[in-house]
């Protein structure tokens, strides 16, 4: 095990990225982090920048306007990457599928390591999905 | 002449959850001009409208935002209803309306947060969203999902609301009442947030009409338009309310528009749900033919009116569905509100239109080298350190 | 209703009440922004919207004005030849129509005269020229979906 893999182990930390979404997944990953839910007790936190992030999560069908800049903040971030689909609409387009301006489901533009299916996945399922992430990075 | 910068703000920052980009020119401290760009969360959906049935697109418009995801559905069976002419149950007028104003009560909760978070009030924002908790659940249990709530069909509603919830609903919102309320006064006594919202962002009513703007947006200018009251659909005509207008339409007065029409929003609710014991019979008349024509409808989302328009030829769905979400109008007025402000301003001045991408459809990063750049979190940082200074000022 | 009917006069085509709140009315081209002008600034409307609607045989625009004080939608229709696609801009007289016609002009190719900046507004920078969307009979929007799914 490489020292990276190491620290990532401990706490992650996520970077939110909506490409096309109807706002309710990227609202449940706020709902996650507010006191209910509260997921900083896990060590996982929302950062700023995806420079500062061990995980991308990604909400939305790909647009074409946004494909570009998905490309851009995968290459930005640092290794090793882990990208998570959130919702139905990043694994294949949930209602939006067939739309002219669907650039194509996530995994065909980078590689994703975790899928969490919903529309929108209830915060326990992404907790839980994320629990299984830290789970197979041991 | 002051050098001017630009600041470009997204498309991907930490803050708001979509993607949208604003394009800030300052001179100094000032902001001269905003320009935005949209299109980053076009999805399609009034092409993909045209293939689908009259039913199916319930679904599909629901789906277009998820704070809205009952407004959207209700203007559209409104315009459905409208092209067929046909009436809708009583029950399902009263369901329809507690639907939607639980949904506003939970979108201007979720917006009263965000706004404190762009004010480096964080407290204000776990609060806001921990009450919001409490609608979540009555949602889940009324339709059957904590968002894309999915409860309406042309004609009606799919769900009944069982009789047996109606005291606990009840009891929880006389709780968000309470909390409320101390929110409002620990809020508004605060001299720091005062002074940040009052005067900041006004926009007069000229100009809002000159836009077209609506919602809390305008209300807050003292424009008293509203839906709800000027063409009542559902059961906004069979209980009593009042619209919220303000006079300044400073920021200040918009977050007021938006508690005060929460606590309206709670007294539409609990005379519907008492109405409901008296309101028998079916829930959904349903529609066979979808006769050649037009159909209009609207609806006032939390953050104004909802248009839809749709053109039929008798077949089993739209030849033609245009949306019109508030954002889309409210968005411009940024560019009479923004200038002349600061920049430390400028980021709860574009949230205070509660802006909602996704609706805008369904609807750049810019790169000058000799310009100079701040990101997106430099912004919210000046926001934060203004807070501060005020916060030290008025420190005794 | 009389008013609208007696001040428009030889420029309304057709008027139809679909329901006593929902009135639809047909005028010439030409006459766009004059009815506009009174309709707006006059009996005091808000431009909702404008839906550009690809008829079989033209294009037609409808401008919906909302009149708040009596909750009645006028819509404004104008057909427009689909050799000439053209039509005055509203938005000199009411700056919200800015977008709501950069959206028309991109998603169906309609030309607004007189518009100040009919850049496209939703899609993408590198979306080829002349597909436009919202037509019926476009043919482009396949191959561009096969072409971008292969990436």
């Amino acid at each position: 095990m490489g020292w990276k893999e190491k620290i990532l182990r401990r706490s992650l930390w996520v970077y939110h990225l909506g490409t096309g979404a109807c706002n309710n997944c990227d609202i449940e990953i706020l709902d996650v982090l507010t006191p209910r839910h509260d997921a900083e007790r896990f060590g996982i936190k929302l950062v700023g920048s995806v420079r500062h992030a061990d995980v991308l999560l990604v909400t939305g069908v790909i647009t074409r306007k946004c494909l570009p800049r998905v490309l851009r903040v995968y290459e930005q971030m640092p290794e090793p990457r882990v990208v998570v689909a959130i919702g139905a609409c990043p694994m294949e387009g949930c209602v939006f599928k067939g739309s002219y301006n669907q650039a194509g489901p996530l995994d065909k533009i980078v590689p994703v390591s975790l899928y969490i299916p919903g529309c929108p996945p209830k915060p326990e399922a992404i907790i839980a999905g994320v629990a299984k992430l830290m789970e197979t990075l041991k | 002449m002051a050098r001017k910068t630009v600041i470009p703000i997204g498309p991907f920052h930490p803050l708001q959850e979509e993607p949208e980009h604003f394009t800030l020119t300052v001179e100094g401290e000032r902001v001269v001009d905003v320009d935005m760009e949209l299109g980053y969360n076009h999805r399609g959906i009034e092409k993909l409208a045209e293939a689908k049935s009259w039913q199916q697109i319930t679904f599909l418009v629901a789906r277009i935002c998820g704070i809205c995801s009952t407004s959207h559905p209700i203007a559209y069976c409104n315009a459905v209803e409208d092209l067929c002419k046909v009436e809708i149950p009583e029950r399902a007028k009263y369901i329809r309306t507690i639907v939607g104003e639980l949904e506003r009560i939970h979108s201007h909760l979720l917006w009263l947060g965000l706004a404190g978070h762009f004010l480096g009030y964080n407290t204000v924002w776990m609060w806001a969203w921990k009450w919001r908790e409490p609608v979540l659940d009555i949602f889940e249990a009324l339709t059957g999902n904590r968002n894309h709530y999915d409860m309406l069909l042309p004609g009606g509603v799919r769900r009944d609301i069982d009789e047996k919830n109606i005291p606990w609903i009840k009891k929880e919102m006389d709780e968000i009442k309470k909390k409320l309320d101390m929110i409002t006064k620990a809020v508004l006594d605060d001299p720091v947030i005062l002074s940040r919202l009052k005067g900041v962002g006004v926009l007069p009513p000229e100009e809002a009409k000159n836009y077209g703007a609506v919602g809390p947006t305008v209300r807050a200018s003292g424009v008293k338009i509203d839906v709800r009251k000027d063409d009542p659909y559902a059961a906004y005509d069979k209980v009593d309310w009042d619209v919220i207008t303000c006079e300044n339409g400073d920021l200040l007065d918009k977050v007021v528009v938006r508690i005060l029409e929460t606590f309206e929003s709670i007294k539409i609710m609990e005379k519907c749900l008492d109405a409901l014991k008296e309101v028998k019979g079916e829930i959904i008349t349903p529609i066979r033919e979808f006769p050649p024509g037009e159909g209009i409808g609207h609806h006032e989302a939390p953050r104004g009116e909802t248009f839809h328009y749709v053109k039929s030829d008798g077949g089993a769905g739209p030849i033609r569905h245009k949306v019109r979400a508030p954002t889309y109008v409210n968005l411009p007025t940024c560019k009479v509100t923004a200038p002349g402000c600061q920049i430390a301003d400028a980021v709860i001045i574009l949230a205070a239109i509660d802006p909602c991408y996704c609706c805008t459809e369904r609807v750049g990063i810019v790169r000058d080298k000799k310009k100079e750049w701040l990101t997106q979190q430099d912004l919210v940082k000046l926001s934060w350190e203004k807070t501060e200074r005020l916060r030290s000022k008025y420190a005794r | 209703m009389k008013e609208l009917k007696e001040k428009l006069g030889d420029k309304l085509i057709n008027l139809y009440e679909h329901t006593p709140k929902r009135i639809y009315v047909e005028i010439k081209r030409e006459d766009l922004k004059d009815t506009v002008n009174y309709l707006f600034n006059e009996r005091d409307m808000r431009l909702a919207t404008a839906s550009g609607v690809d008829g079989r045989r033209e294009m037609e625009i409808l401008y919906h004005f909302s009149e708040d004080k009596t909750g009645k939608v006028f819509s404004l229709r104008v057909k427009i030849p689909k050799d000439d696609l053209k039509v005055d801009s509203i938005t000199p007289l009411i700056k919200g129509a800015e977008f709501i016609e950069r959206e028309i002009h991109e998603m169906l190719g309609i030309d607004f005269v007189g518009h100040p900046n009919l850049k496209p507004l939703l899609l993408a920078e590198d979306w080829p020229e002349g597909i436009y969307p919202l037509r019926r009979d476009e043919k482009g929007i396949k191959n561009l979906k096969d072409k971008n799914w292969e990436k």
